[in-house]
């Protein structure tokens, strides 16, 4: 009787429990706090830290190799490429070009705003990261959760859950990390600059626009295809207008089903191992470097850009340029409007900000060419 | 007669004001709503309201009447 007793709590998964799973205990709790309670980015949030909790309950195998269930979601899902293309195939079914199809000078704003990435790439090797996790670490400054993850399970897998963790922690930050940011480096007067209307764009353009833009980048570099493919197909999907059904199921239901098993997946990949490390504290912090130096480079080129341009762009855009659609886009409307209730930013800021998403597809794709 | 015209494409989230109402330069006369955010849209003259051309949860374009104001 004694030894049933016995074997029971030794089989049991709280004797195997380490200080770690308690302290990752706590992460997975203050994340839901933020999910529920804050609602930052709650549909991603909510099953990372989920994801988060289970994974540190002890001989619960969900992780392990071959056998576990949450495994299969991050093997198949993450490891073989499949999830962050969908999510891109329903993101370009959601996004409009026409913004950027109407002012195509924006595009320079998207670009601009990747110097981030590189400079955090030299920042994160001085540290001592080596260039893979280097790259993985940079690509947060594009505010882009995908992306983000595409390359980082192929550059550094076993950084994921930081990397994926801060991208999006700071995609829903952007409200309080860009404003300052905005007021620093603009003048009163600059925000008030109400800008000329945007031409209207045709219904062809934006039709031609997925098929020309993807093949050209697909063309360039190929690397970047699984998302930028995925990405304009959606778009397609959406300007043609005759395939609503498949608009909808690519923006809806395939988007939030394979948001479940990101979110699960990533946060699974979160053991008290392989995340309380000094290295991750750094990697949120080299990856908010990157993020802010991504708007500031954005908010610079805006400014630049008007030492040349006769009809004067509102810099604020600028900012809009690292690619978190539609959270950037928002803050520049708000900031420009405090300056001047009268300028409605948003859709100006829309142009650089689709163009951001792009931009950092592009940039992960150079890294992986050249790092994997 | 002066127009209140939509600054941005979006849909009409809430109309603060009713026609009759008198309005002056800067009320807050129409609330739009695009990419979930509240964008409210304010009066750039002052006067009475004789027409309001939309009503809450219709969709609108850049450039649209959204009021006449006499």
């Amino acid at each position: 009787m004694l030894d049933i007793l016995k074997e029971l709590i030794y089989s049991s998964g709280a004797v195997s429990l380490t200080a770690g799973n308690l302290v990752m205990w706590l992460v997975a709790f203050v994340l839901l706090y933020l999910a529920i309670k804050k609602q930052y980015e709650p549909l991603l949030l909510l099953p990372i830290s989920f994801g988060i909790l289970i994974v540190n309950l002890p001989l619960t195998f969900l992780m392990e190799p071959e056998h576990g269930l949450i495994w299969f979601f991050y093997h198949y899902g993450i490891e073989f490429d499949i999830i962050p293309p969908l999510i891109f195939l329903g993101l370009g079914a959601m996004i409009d070009f026409g913004p950027l199809i109407a002012n195509p000078k924006t595009l320079l704003l998207g670009a601009g705003a990747q110097a981030g990435l590189y400079v955090t790439f030299f920042a994160a090797v001085l540290f001592g990261f080596d260039l893979q996790e280097a790259g993985s670490i940079a690509i947060i400054g594009g505010a882009d959760g995908p992306t983000t993850i595409f390359l980082t399970s192929k550059l550094a897998p076993h950084l994921l859950g930081a990397t994926a963790v801060s991208a999006y922690a700071y995609m829903a930050l952007v409200p309080i990390i860009q404003p300052p940011m905005m007021t620093l480096l603009t003048t009163e007067h600059e925000r008030k600059i109400v800008m000329t209307k945007l031409r209207p764009v045709s219904r062809l353009q934006k039709i031609c626009f997925p098929v020309v833009t993807g093949m050209t980048i697909m063309l360039v570099v190929p690397s970047a295809a699984p998302l930028i493919s995925m990405l304009m197909l959606g778009n397609l999907f959406k300007e043609s207008g005759v395939v609503a059904r498949l608009t909808n199921a690519a923006s809806n239901e395939l988007m939030n089903i394979v948001t479940i098993f990101l979110g699960l997946s990533i946060g699974a990949t979160m053991t008290a191992s392989t995340f309380l490390n000094p290295k991750v504290l750094f990697i949120f912090f080299l990856g908010l470097f990157a993020f802010v130096i991504s708007t500031a480079a954005g908010l610079i080129m805006a400014k630049f850009m008007n030492l040349f341009l006769k009809d004067k762009i509102n810099p604020l855009i600028g900012a809009a340029g690292v690619s978190a659609v539609p959270m950037a886009a928002r803050c520049v409307h708000k900031v420009g409007s405090e300056a001047n209730r009268r300028n409605y930013l948003l859709m100006y800021a829309m142009g650089p900000n689709v163009a951001g998403v792009i931009g950092t597809v592009v940039a992960a794709a150079i890294l992986l060419k050249n790092l994997g | 007669m002066p127009e209140l015209i939509a600054p941005i494409a979006g849909s009409v989230w809430k109309i603060l004001v009713a026609v009759g109402d008198k309005v002056e330069l800067d009320d807050e006369m129409i609330i739009l709503e695009a990419l979930k955010m509240e964008t409210p849209i304010f009066c750039d003259d002052s006067g009475t309201i004789i027409e309001i051309k939309v009503k809450e949860g219709d969709a609108v374009n850049e450039g649209d009447i959204l009021a006449v104001i006499d």
